[in-house]
């Protein structure tokens, strides 16, 4: 099927004038996905402006039959199209349109093609593309009759970092498949080095993974660092503060929605601000009103502060409703980036981890370049006497207290890009917050950045061998074994300085 | 507990228990209470709360036209709010406390596993409207959804034929639980008698509720690259498949390449979703929105009408799907049933309901099987739209027996087409 359009790269003058004949509209708007594919091939063969904007047509589903009906395509009528299209556009002027087709004829190469692919390689003056224009030829003459040939093409895929490309070269290496020595010894050499690149590959993407999953626990515990960590206060309503950074978020989307529509895309750091000042609000209310009364009394301000969470989750309930609501990724974090062909790192992640980063900054310089941040320290390592020096302890716990909220609302925004928001989103990460603090020891910033991401990394390598089920369990049993082990966490504060 | 708030507490209970007993019985003489047991909050939500809507709205246009024997319906909504044990309890309290005539409602199979025991006690009757696993026949229970050979078998048949790109590796990726760990063993079955190889299948699970799919998207990748077509099928319930679809989107795997058919999958779980990197990858039921006929019209017409009047989130953009279409169908047979039997009692309106026919928005006329309590179905597979819609790519000529015992998992061959104790 495939060279009756490569036919037509060699011949564009042979020109029927397909696009406007009402036989092949009825045969593509036909029942059958053969007469479909049919009429494609015949359309492509014209190579005409007005056939490519047909099949453009029918690719976006905007083609309507004679009685006005969309017609429809299914996968194996858009595969057969994505082709013809891709090979029509293998000789567009723009480089991108043409990188994108040679990327599309990459994925779906047959021997038929490679006269097509290699007049286009010798053509292709951008070396990106001509790159995988070698590639594809060389993927197409793999079979080929003459053995010298397919030596060429096994040397040449080495370079590849393709999933398809190494099955195809372990299969030429095979003796069942073919009978010259000398030809699996090259592919054989070339599927080692495909393979080394793919396993290499497929570590990356696991450690980034990993960092993403970390930076997602480092987000959602950072707050919870302060506030359990450095004032000790055990807040079970942390995770609602990350959901209303979460609904914050939402509200955000809301107002760019029906205010600034040409904006849209940028609500995101519009919620940022909002998302802070909001759930640090909140903070400031439960210090005031509850936590301040219970300092100093654990089992209390346990209980109370679930109390709190309840109250929380109800409240998002009523306002919000009990279903949970769409945050749509901005355009510019939507889809990915492809490091290779076998990993594409997603944008929303690659944002997120940076988000965290900058995060981190942040608290950071708050907690040791400021003078709030010097108080605060003041205060943990030694209430009585920062209070003696005359630095305002209960003012410091509120803001202090309100800070650790506010970070968990920034917490909440990154988590409304990957993850659903509702009214009791914040009970999953309410567990992991605590586990990711107490591992990495109370009252250390520094531990809960390493515990967040070993446990991100970890969890993932072993997610991909043993499932997302195990690697739950294994990671919660792992966590309560190295507590009885060492309770003091991975980082404990030393000295003079510690309490009791 | 001292003796003087022990007497205290008796009181207090008795009294109420009194006040429930004297109220209700004045009120059903004029009524008949219907249960509606749909998870209202928590991860099934995104998908009960549209069947809860579809329940209120099918009793509202039934009431409309006089009722059910000339009786108005009154529907009792409870949330059990996707806690399982929470079901039972709630079934229990619609059975014996609210006394309802029937119950509309469950998801989940983990869920219906849970409330069957309480309806078998308390001879209650249950609609269930959703495509499940089969290995199950309650005398209780009627099955408004797909058994497996009205869903899973036909759609893994699609994707083996050349029109669904002629498949040999498979991924069978589901929420750990009953059901998809049941079709995953039905599935997998059936992919061995057509000589798939062991190696050519994975089965992968996550938890309710699980939001990073990272690594199971990576793992497709990986396993879709060792030079056979592979499709995924995926039996992800609830919320996790908004994440899920993101990152499918987000990693780039087309459908052309690596298709992906679900089977909790439908148009209102995609509005949450950017759907257009997902064009082409398919669901399979029994009804979809875009099917074309009056009763479809009719019912899509009523669902945005009702959405507005009680103004529903985002009730411009409402969608129906197949266990909504299920909820109405299922309604409208016991109401049928009921009218038949001339009572509400339990057994007659069981004896009733089978050979019940009703024109459903499916397009046909769709009838309970005389024995095992499930409907003669259509079986649809659709591609997903740019704008979250499906096209249907392949239907069956017209409805289907359901098979609840799949002759897949060995042993049922010996089992009976209809329910024990009947």
């Amino acid at each position: 099927m495939r060279h009756l359009l490569l036919a037509l790269l060699c011949c564009l003058s042979l020109a029927v004038h397909a696009a406007a004949d009402p036989a092949v509209m009825r045969q593509l708007a036909a029942e059958e996905s053969d007469d479909k594919i049919a009429a494609i091939h015949k359309l492509a063969l014209t190579a005409e402006p007005e056939a490519l904007a047909l099949l453009q047509q029918l690719a976006d589903g905007s083609l309507k039959d004679d009685k006005g009906e969309e017609i429809t395509i299914n996968n194996r009528v858009r595969r057969e199209l994505e082709g013809a299209l891709a090979v029509l556009k293998l000789i567009d002027p723009d480089v991108t349109v043409r990188f994108a087709a040679v990327k599309e004829i990459a994925s779906n190469v047959d021997a038929a093609m490679a006269p097509m692919l290699a007049r286009a390689r010798d053509r292709e003056t951008e070396p990106k593309i001509r790159a995988l224009l070698v590639e594809a030829h060389a993927l197409a003459t793999l079979k080929d009759a003459d053995p010298q040939l397919r030596i060429a093409a096994a040397r040449a895929l080495a370079s590849s970092a393709d999933p398809n490309t190494k099955a195809q070269l372990k299969a030429q290496s095979e003796e069942a498949n073919e009978v010259e020595s000398e030809v699996r010894r090259a592919a054989f050499q070339s599927y080692l080095a495909v393979k080394d690149r793919l396993t290499l590959a497929e570590t990356l993407g696991r450690i980034f993974s990993g960092l993403s999953l970390g930076s997602i626990l480092l987000l959602a515990a950072l707050g919870l660092a302060i506030t359990y960590g450095v004032m000790g206060v055990i807040n079970m309503a942390h995770g609602e503060l990350l959901m209303i950074g979460a609904y914050a978020t939402y509200a955000m989307q809301g107002v760019f929605r029906t205010h600034f529509p040409a904006q849209l895309d940028w609500y995101l750091l519009a919620a940022v601000p909002v998302a802070f000042f909001a759930a640090a609000a909140v903070g400031i209310l439960l210090e005031r009103t509850v936590i301040r009364w219970l300092y100093g009394r654990a089992l209390e301000t346990l209980l109370a502060t679930w109390g709190l969470s309840l109250m929380l989750i109800q409240a998002a309930r009523v306002i919000f409703g009990a279903q949970n609501v769409e945050v749509a990724n901005p355009s510019w974090m939507s889809g990915g980036l492809e490091i290779l062909p076998s990993i594409v790192l997603p944008l929303n992640r690659i944002v997120i981890v940076g988000f965290a980063l900058f995060v981190l900054m942040l608290v950071w310089v708050l907690m040791n370049r400021t003078r709030l941040g010097m108080f605060v320290r003041a205060v943990t390592q030694n209430r009585a006497m920062a209070g003696c020096v005359g630095v305002p302890t209960g003012r410091i716990d509120t803001v202090a207290f309100a800070l650790g909220a506010g970070i968990a609302g920034l917490g909440g925004v990154a988590l409304s890009q990957i993850a659903n928001v509702g009214p009791d989103m914040g009970q999953g990460y309410i567990v992991d917050s605590f586990m990711v603090v107490v591992l990495g020891g109370v009252g250390q910033l520094a531990g809960a950045v390493w515990a967040a991401l070993g446990l991100g990394i970890v969890t993932k390598f072993i997610e991909s061998w043993a499932g997302a089920v195990i690697a739950k369990i294994v990671v919660l049993v792992f966590i309560i074994m190295f507590i009885q082990k060492r309770p003091q966490g991975l980082f404990a504060l030393k000295g003079r300085f510690v309490e009791n | 507990m001292q003796r003087r708030n022990f007497v205290k507490a008796t009181a207090l209970t008795l009294a109420l228990a009194a006040a429930g007993f004297v109220t209700q019985p004045a009120v059903a003489a004029d009524t008949i209470k219907v249960g509606i047991l749909h998870s209202l909050s928590g991860t099934m939500a995104i998908s009960e709360t549209a069947l809860k809507e579809t329940a209120l709205m099918t009793i509202a246009e039934i009431n409309a036209k006089g009722g059910v024997m000339g009786k108005q319906l009154e529907a009792v909504v409870v949330d059990p709010a996707s806690n399982w044990p929470l079901f039972a309890e709630k079934a229990r309290q619609l059975l014996t406390q609210d006394k309802v005539a029937v119950v509309f409602g469950c998801w989940t199979s983990v869920s219906r596993k849970s409330v069957n025991p309480v309806f078998k006690e308390l001879n209650g009757l249950l609609f269930y409207p959703v495509q499940y696993e089969g290995e199950e026949l309650e005398k209780n229970v009627f099955y408004t959804g797909a058994a497996p050979n009205q869903q899973a078998i036909p759609a893994v048949e699609y994707l083996m034929s050349k029109d669904g790109g002629a498949a040999k590796r498979w991924v069978l990726l589901g929420t750990d639980y009953v059901y998809p760990r049941t079709t995953n063993k039905i599935l997998r079955a059936f992919l061995k008698s057509k000589g798939v190889a062991e190696a050519d299948i994975m089965e992968e699970y996550t938890p309710f509720g699980h939001s990073d799919y990272q690594t199971i998207i990576a793992k497709i990748k990986k396993f879709a690259g060792e030079g056979k077509k592979t499709a995924v099928v995926s039996t992800i319930n609830g919320d996790s498949n908004v994440p899920f679809y993101k990152e499918l989107g987000n990693a780039g795997l087309k459908a052309t390449d690596v298709p992906v058919v679900a089977f909790s999958v439908g148009e209102e779980e995609l509005r949450g979703v950017d759907t257009k990197p997902l064009v082409g990858h398919l669901a399979a039921w029994n009804y979809f929105q875009s099917i074309k006929n009056p009763q479809n019209d009719a019912f899509i017409k009523m669902y945005r009408d009702w959405a507005k009047k009680q103004k529903l989130p985002k009730a411009e953009s409402v969608v129906t799907n197949d266990p909504m279409e299920a909820t109405y169908v299922g309604i409208h047979m016991w109401k049928q049933a009921v009218e038949k039997a001339k009572s509400t009692d339990v057994d007659k309106v069981i004896a009733a309901v089978g050979g019940q026919k009703f024109k459903a928005p499916s397009g046909f006329e769709i009838k309970m099987d005389e024995k095992n309590h499930h409907l003669h179905k259509p079986v649809l597979i659709g591609e997903v739209k740019a704008d979250g819609q499906f096209n249907v790519v392949w239907k069956t000529k017209g409805p289907v027996k359901a098979a609840p015992w799949s002759p897949y998992i060995p042993g049922n061959d010996k089992k009976k087409g209809e329910p024990e104790g009947k």
